[in-house]
């Protein structure tokens, strides 16, 4: 699925560059779920905007699904990101005063591909799939709870049926018991329906959730693990 | 981007903030509803400046005595006093110019006119029975000077309204047969014309008609003339006429230098070309008046898509990551300035047209919205929603989806 060969990202030129990859390599099959964890500063957010096709490395390649995406402008970048990627970001970054089924619809409205009833068809099904109601598709974004505007952003993500989602730091304006809920929702995308899931944190507890855990520090991988929630599975199956 | 989506992108972002989208709108709205209120008074004014010229008579070439020193104002001053024409000369122009229509020698001047012992002082014009025909003058009592009138040297008037108003009272009517005195003589009064109107240079409707002879007898006491109207047949012979009248008094008062002519020969559709010229370039400044407060509420249109560009750079940054290209995101913006130019555009269109209708009720100028005023109000409206709102569009468009997500 995803299969980046020593990217480097370099902001900024001569005695002021400064380089947030310095060489990063690993892939990701599909339907794995993966975490990127590091402290901030580290670069992953760097490789996420890579990873996510909002920018390009300085050097280096990046296979995404078969074709190389490392060399692309921004209106085939936008392509790409409507057609094969989903993001979830820690702002929600929903629109206000906007009902729920809009809001949900919105990377649609940039494929003329799809018609007004596949547009009601998918939303309603992602609501469903974010474990939310169908009820909740006439609500207005800012009558939600958090909880239920990180879904809303987690049913949008599903909407154009991605290839791969990312999720930048999806439980971090959240509490802990409703973060335990929005990881858990990504367990089951990622378990249930076979999604291939990146999540980006800095907390390793919020990693743990994954079944593969990278590790990043000073723009390069420091560690490439197996989780332990994928570890007790493992060993349950095998016992 | 699917049209129906775009409007519905534009219609929610611009009712998200009515009050700032409504006053950007009223910005266009002054703009164009002036534009197209002050075009349609220009075009009224100049409307009725022409017909007033046209109403002093049709085809008309007035001859009168003193020089016309080439272009630019000049006083004329003395004109009326300078006795250079003569029956002799109008009789020549009759019989030797040919595509006149009608000739008529006139002779006025002011004086003192009692009726009954009120009074007023105003122009008494001697003329023939042509001078109905020429000047399109019609009677509303009686009947105009005959030619048997002019044979006989008969002392008898024919009253413009305002004059019978000034002498008898507003809206007498069988005055005819009444007596006058002008300038101390006894007239009969035959009949009284039909209200013309100012034309803005004189009134047609403040003087006293008499037959040429006798007014060349008892008033100036001499047997020139103050002018000499010429109907030509058609417009197209006006030139002609003119040059030929020119040549022939030339001729006749042994003049060889045509620039010192003892009198001057002016066509009417100088006067005309003169005054619609003026009252078109007024037209052009009430235009541009209007156009500067157009580009005001354009200015607006810009300075609110830049605050909107701002405020939603977050959003602009979500709708990105999610696949929107540049161009998407340039159009959406484009269609919230070009949906507020054409709101304010119909709107203002609706109250121009309010306004030069009021104007018209006032009575003071007849306006006229015409079509083509409208449509180009309606097409500027658009192009301004266009020029101004691109800028804005194209710098929400440049917006770096990672640094625009980031955005506080």
């Amino acid at each position: 699925m995803i299969e980046i060969k020593n990217i480097t990202k370099t902001y900024g030129e001569g005695d002021t560059a400064f380089q947030a990859l310095k060489g990063v390599t690993f892939t990701v099959k599909e339907g794995e779920f993966i975490a990127i964890m590091g402290p901030s500063g580290s670069g992953k957010s760097t490789l996420m905007n890579i990873l996510g096709c909002l920018d390009t490395p300085s050097s280096g390649s990046y296979v995404l699904d078969g074709s190389d995406v490392s060399k692309l402008t921004d209106d085939e970048l936008a392509k790409i990101r409507s057609e094969k990627i989903g993001f979830v970001f820690q702002m929600f970054n929903l629109l206000k005063r906007t009902s729920v089924f809009r809001n949900v619809m919105l990377p649609l409205i940039y494929d003329e591909k799809i018609d007004e009833t596949e547009r009601e068809v998918r939303v309603l099904a992602c609501l469903e799939a974010a474990g939310l109601q169908r009820e909740f598709a006439t609500h207005l974004s800012n009558e939600l709870s958090g909880g239920q505007i990180q879904r809303v952003a987690i049913a949008r993500a599903l909407v154009n049926d991605p290839k791969i989602i990312f999720a930048d730091e999806p439980t971090g304006n959240l509490d802990t018991k409703t973060g335990e809920i929005v990881l858990g929702t990504f367990q089951q995308l990622n378990r249930e329906s076979g999604r291939t899931i990146v999540l980006i944190t800095h907390e390793p507890d919020v990693a743990e959730h994954a079944d593969r855990i990278i590790t990043v520090r000073d723009g390069l991988i420091v560690s490439d693990s197996t989780s332990h929630a994928r570890r007790d599975i493992y060993k349950r199956s095998h016992k | 981007m699917k049209t129906t989506d775009i409007v519905h992108e534009t219609y929610t972002a611009l009712s998200a903030n009515r009050v700032r989208s409504s006053l950007t709108i009223l910005g266009i709205v002054i703009g164009i509803s002036s534009v197209i209120a002050m075009v349609s008074i220009g075009t009224g004014a100049s409307n009725s400046i022409s017909s007033s010229i046209q109403s002093l008579g049709s085809n008309l070439i007035q001859v009168m005595p003193g020089a016309a020193r080439g272009g630019g104002f000049q006083a004329f001053g003395g004109r009326g006093g300078a006795k250079t024409l003569t029956q002799a000369d109008a009789d020549a122009i009759q019989t030797q110019v040919s595509n006149i229509a009608a000739i008529d020698p006139e002779v006025s001047g002011r004086y003192q006119v009692v009726a009954k012992g009120t009074n007023t002082n105003t122009s008494v014009v001697g003329v023939t029975s042509a001078y109905a025909t020429i000047k399109n003058v019609q009677i509303d009592e009686g009947a105009f000077i005959s030619d048997a009138n002019n044979t006989s040297g008969a002392k008898v008037a024919v009253l413009g309204p305002t004059t019978r108003d000034d002498l008898f009272g507003v809206g007498t009517t069988g005055i005819t047969g009444q007596m006058i005195r002008i300038n101390g003589m006894e007239f009969k009064v035959i009949g009284v014309t039909v209200a013309k109107g100012g034309s803005g240079f004189t009134n047609q409707d403040d003087m006293i008609y008499i037959p040429v002879k006798t007014a060349q007898h008892y008033l100036s006491g001499d047997l020139y003339l103050t002018t000499i109207a010429i109907q030509a047949q058609t417009p197209q012979v006006m030139t002609q006429v003119q040059s030929d009248v020119t040549n022939l008094l030339l001729t006749r008062h042994k003049i060889s230098d045509p620039t010192a002519a003892d009198f001057s020969v002016i066509n009417q559709n100088d006067i005309l070309g003169a005054a619609s010229s003026v009252t078109s370039t007024l037209t052009y400044l009430l235009a541009a008046i209007g156009g500067i407060s157009l580009l005001v509420g354009g200015i607006g249109i810009m300075n609110m898509m830049l605050t909107t560009v701002t405020e939603r750079t977050k959003e602009i940054g979500l709708r990105k990551a999610i696949g929107a290209k540049n161009k998407d995101i340039s159009t959406q913006f484009l269609a919230e300035a070009v949906a507020l130019t054409m709101i304010g555009g119909i709107i203002g269109i609706a109250l121009g047209w309010l306004i030069s209708y009021g104007v018209n009720i006032t009575g003071l100028v007849k306006t006229s919205v015409s079509i083509s005023s409208v449509l180009i109000a309606f097409g500027v409206s658009a192009a301004i929603g266009i020029v101004f709102g691109y800028y804005p569009a194209k710098r929400a468009a440049s917006l770096n989806p990672i640094e625009a997500l980031r955005y506080e």
